[in-house]
């Protein structure tokens, strides 16, 4: 069926006093910019829900784009009819039918903003509840929580009808809780990380290190692959790409291998941490889950989150690995995380790398190194790179084999 | 030139030959490498994939490339002679066959395997209810045709899937060489189809080149082992160029399919119209058969003077099929068919493609009135 209006509830955002305002018009933003293709589209943000005029727009690709936007509750297709009583009851019985299987069970309910209209709300649940019974065999009609809902409001700019009410993706709108950089590796956890902190509202950036030849350019692509994965939540994703190959053979000569990763990571936090400030961040993400490896025992993170007092969000903290792959499978990044390529955080890993690492022990020995300069070359390397949906690596390759095909 | 010999083998299109081309030139890495060189072949190689498993309504992991329509019908044959000896060593097929069928069978004979060869009626069609009698509980394979390469007759493959419906463990194999862009063919879930043959030069892509349809749960082993290539289950460097092009020809001879079928379907109605006018000639293939081919013979001149005779006037048909005819030996469809082994030797095959026309099968028939009055006093 193709519908004339999109009403988006905004379910959490109603609550939350004199910052609503600010909230409405990014979500208002966000879905202009998932919908932007839609020109004939508008968009009407008001204080308790939006409106969206579709005006001849596809309205199954419009609902289909509106499942992945944070900060939606639930939204309802409507259909706008002019004042036609006889029309209003054949688009009724229409909706209805749509929507009907054996056993169903329906009800009606109508709003009046027009209260000078001559039937009011009972007499219209009961002409159509009348109308639908007639003509839809075999549905029966229930007042407490029905199968099927019938809202039909009364304005004086005609009948607006709607039956269905598809759950959004809930969360904030995206941007609305300011910047936040992401430790995004090739693995399974930080992607998810990246998402969870995007549904509450984080325009997140991706920071990704690169340590070529040691890494290959596959797996800077898959890093870029997952990325593209997560723009689909937020339209687009700054992809920061830092060079890490000098400092890892620093920290190689330099540091006992006990602390090699410690010292590691210490770096790739205070990078982050520098990324952060100069693009003017509030927080770090990244995908680190209690207990999961050597990196992630609170006795490492407590080494590791001594550079720096930004807050670091760990949204997978205190997930198991199977609920973490459970998010990654319904976002889509599961299948290209598992893709064999080593990242930054394997190569130089050393056998048995302390699981109790001492913080001064970290401290200590890296003090060896030259700290200040290795960050300096490193942030004068970086790539920023805006990846978008479909921004993969598959797609471009479709592209470019498409005429051979 | 009149080519009425596209079941031997059809010209390259154009398209492909320069996807071929292109390939071969700028797409040269190893799909195996790991550099970027052979990443980007591999991509190449697994979108030809995806392109043939769309079009063919099945899942990339059930489509493997092979070098044509001969390794794909040993592979099937002998593949789950291997995978299923433990089970059974029973295998059926019928007296149609395609001599890769024919003599792989052969081979599972003297290995000790026994064989039961379905018979065809006058028609060329093998019978479900003979099919029924011979499945036993030691068959692991039956191998149908779809089309058969010498007159053109369709085998019931649906009814025979509906009786292998009662036999899951048994692999149902089709060589459907001759059949792609000309009859419908149904794989995947909805199909009892296992394991099918495709050969890319029937469908006017490159020599050399053919994919396997597996159906993805159906094992049967490798033929050819080595680097482990195909999943494992087809080892040698992988023909990238081949793989990009065939996918190309299957792509552009499955376009308005139906309509090129009718448009060759038209010209075999009117040969066979045309035909029917002399007293001499016996038309062996049936109506309702397959729309490109049409075997018939003319009583007392052997299909190879035929053959010759018209190759005099630039037109190119041939005895039965490609493969008996340089060895001498009789259409084995035909005999199977239980057409005297005289008349047989008269037989001769014309197959069309989709750039045939009517205009041709016209001055086709000019020249065989011609040569029918130079011939009919010969006995």
């Amino acid at each position: 069926m193709q519908y004339d209006e999109v009403m988006i509830r905004y379910g959490e955002l109603s609550t939350k006093g004199k910052n609503k305002r600010i909230f409405i018009s990014k979500l208002a933003q966000n879905v202009k910019f998932a919908l932007q293709d839609f020109e004939e589209l508008k968009v009407h943000g008001e204080r308790d829900r939006m409106h969206l005029e579709l005006n001849g727009a596809d309205s199954d690709a419009v609902l289909k784009r509106l499942e992945s936007i944070f900060g939606i509750q639930n939204y309802s297709p409507v259909r706008r009819l002019e004042r036609d009583i006889e029309l209003l009851k054949k688009v009724a019985v229409e909706m209805i039918e749509e929507l009907y299987t054996d056993g169903k069970t329906f009800k009606v309910m109508t709003r009046r903003s027009d209260h000078d209209y001559e039937l009011d709300t009972n007499d219209m649940n009961q002409l159509l509840g009348a109308e639908i019974f007639s003509k839809v065999e075999g549905i029966k009609v229930q007042m407490k929580k029905p199968d099927i809902t019938l809202r039909v409001e009364i304005r004086n700019e005609g009948f607006f009808l709607s039956s269905k009410t598809v759950m959004g993706a809930g969360g904030l709108p995206v941007g609305a809780s300011g910047k936040g950089m992401l430790m995004l590796s090739g693995g399974i956890d930080s992607p998810v990380a990246g998402y969870l902190t995007m549904k509450r509202g984080v325009n997140v950036e991706a920071v990704h290190f690169h340590s070529p030849p040691y890494t290959s350019p596959r797996a800077l692509q898959k890093a870029k692959d997952l990325a593209a994965k997560l723009a689909a939540f937020s339209g687009s994703v700054q992809f920061i790409e830092v060079p890490f190959t000098e400092i890892q053979e620093e920290i190689k000569k330099i540091v006992p291998e006990g602390y090699l990763m410690t010292v590691t990571r210490r770096m790739m936090m205070r990078l982050t941490d520098r990324i952060r400030e100069e693009r003017k961040g509030l927080a770090i993400v990244n995908g680190e889950s209690l207990g999961q490896v050597a990196s992630q025992t609170l006795h490492s993170m407590i080494a590791i989150n001594d550079v720096t007092a930004t807050p670091v969000i760990r949204p997978v903290v205190s997930m198991d690995k199977n609920e973490i792959i459970e998010i990654a499978q319904k976002i889509d990044t599961f299948d290209l995380s598992i893709q064999p390529f080593e990242d930054c955080c394997t190569i130089f890993a050393p056998p048995a790398p302390k699981t109790q690492p001492k913080l001064e022990k970290a401290r200590k020995y890296e003090e060896r190194l030259d700290v200040e300069g290795l960050i300096e070359r490193a942030m004068n390397g970086l790539v920023i790179t805006k990846i978008t949906v479909g921004d993969t690596l598959e797609a471009q390759q479709e592209a470019d084999f498409s005429s051979l095909l | 030139m009149i080519y009425f010999d596209n079941s031997a083998t059809t010209r390259m299109d154009k398209n492909v030959l320069q996807t071929y081309e292109k390939v071969s030139q700028t797409i040269n890495g190893n799909p195996s490498s790991l550099h970027l060189l052979g990443n980007y072949a591999d991509g190449l190689l697994q979108q030809s994939r995806k392109q043939i498993a769309d079009l063919m309504h099945v899942l990339p992991e059930e489509i493997y490339f092979t070098s044509g329509g001969t390794e794909g019908d040993n592979w099937a044959i002998k593949g789950t002679a291997i995978e299923k000896r433990q089970f059974g060593k029973h295998v059926i097929t019928t007296a149609v066959e395609h001599p890769a069928v024919k003599e792989s069978v052969g081979q599972l004979k003297m290995l000790g395997f026994d064989v039961t060869i379905l018979p065809v009626d006058q028609s060329g069609r093998v019978s479900v209810s003979d099919l029924k009698e011979a499945l036993r509980s030691d068959t692991i394979l039956v191998s149908v045709m779809v089309v058969n390469n010498e007159v053109g007759s369709i085998q019931p493959i649906a009814e025979i899937g509906e009786v292998l419906k009662d036999y899951p463990t048994v692999h149902f194999h089709v060589d459907a060489v001759q059949a792609i862009g000309k009859v419908p063919l149904l794989l995947g879930k909805e199909s009892r189809i296992d394991l099918a043959t495709f050969s890319a030069h029937k469908f006017h892509g490159p020599k050399g080149m053919g994919f396997m349809y597996i159906k993805k749960g159906k094992k049967i082993a490798p033929l050819l082992n080595g680097g482990g290539q195909e999943s494992g289950k087809r080892s040698g460097t992988e023909n990238v160029a081949g793989a990009a092009s065939m996918a190309k020809a299957l792509r552009l001879v499955l376009e308005k399919s139906e309509e090129k079928q009718k448009d060759q379907r038209e010209i075999k109605k009117y040969l066979v119209q045309q035909l029917e006018g002399y007293k001499k000639v016996s038309i062996f293939s049936q109506k309702e058969g397959a729309p490109h081919i049409l075997c018939f013979a003319l009583k007392g001149i052997r299909g190879e003077v035929m053959v010759h005779a018209f190759e005099k006037k630039d037109i190119y048909i041939s005895t039965t099929s490609a493969c008996s005819s340089r060895s001498g030996v009789g259409s084995s469809t035909l005999e199977a068919m239980h057409v005297p082994e005289k008349l047989a030797t008269s037989a001769v095959r014309i197959s069309l493609t989709d750039t045939n026309n009517l205009a041709e099968a016209k001055l086709f028939m000019g020249e065989f009135d011609q040569l029918y009055q130079q011939f009919k006093d010969i006995k």
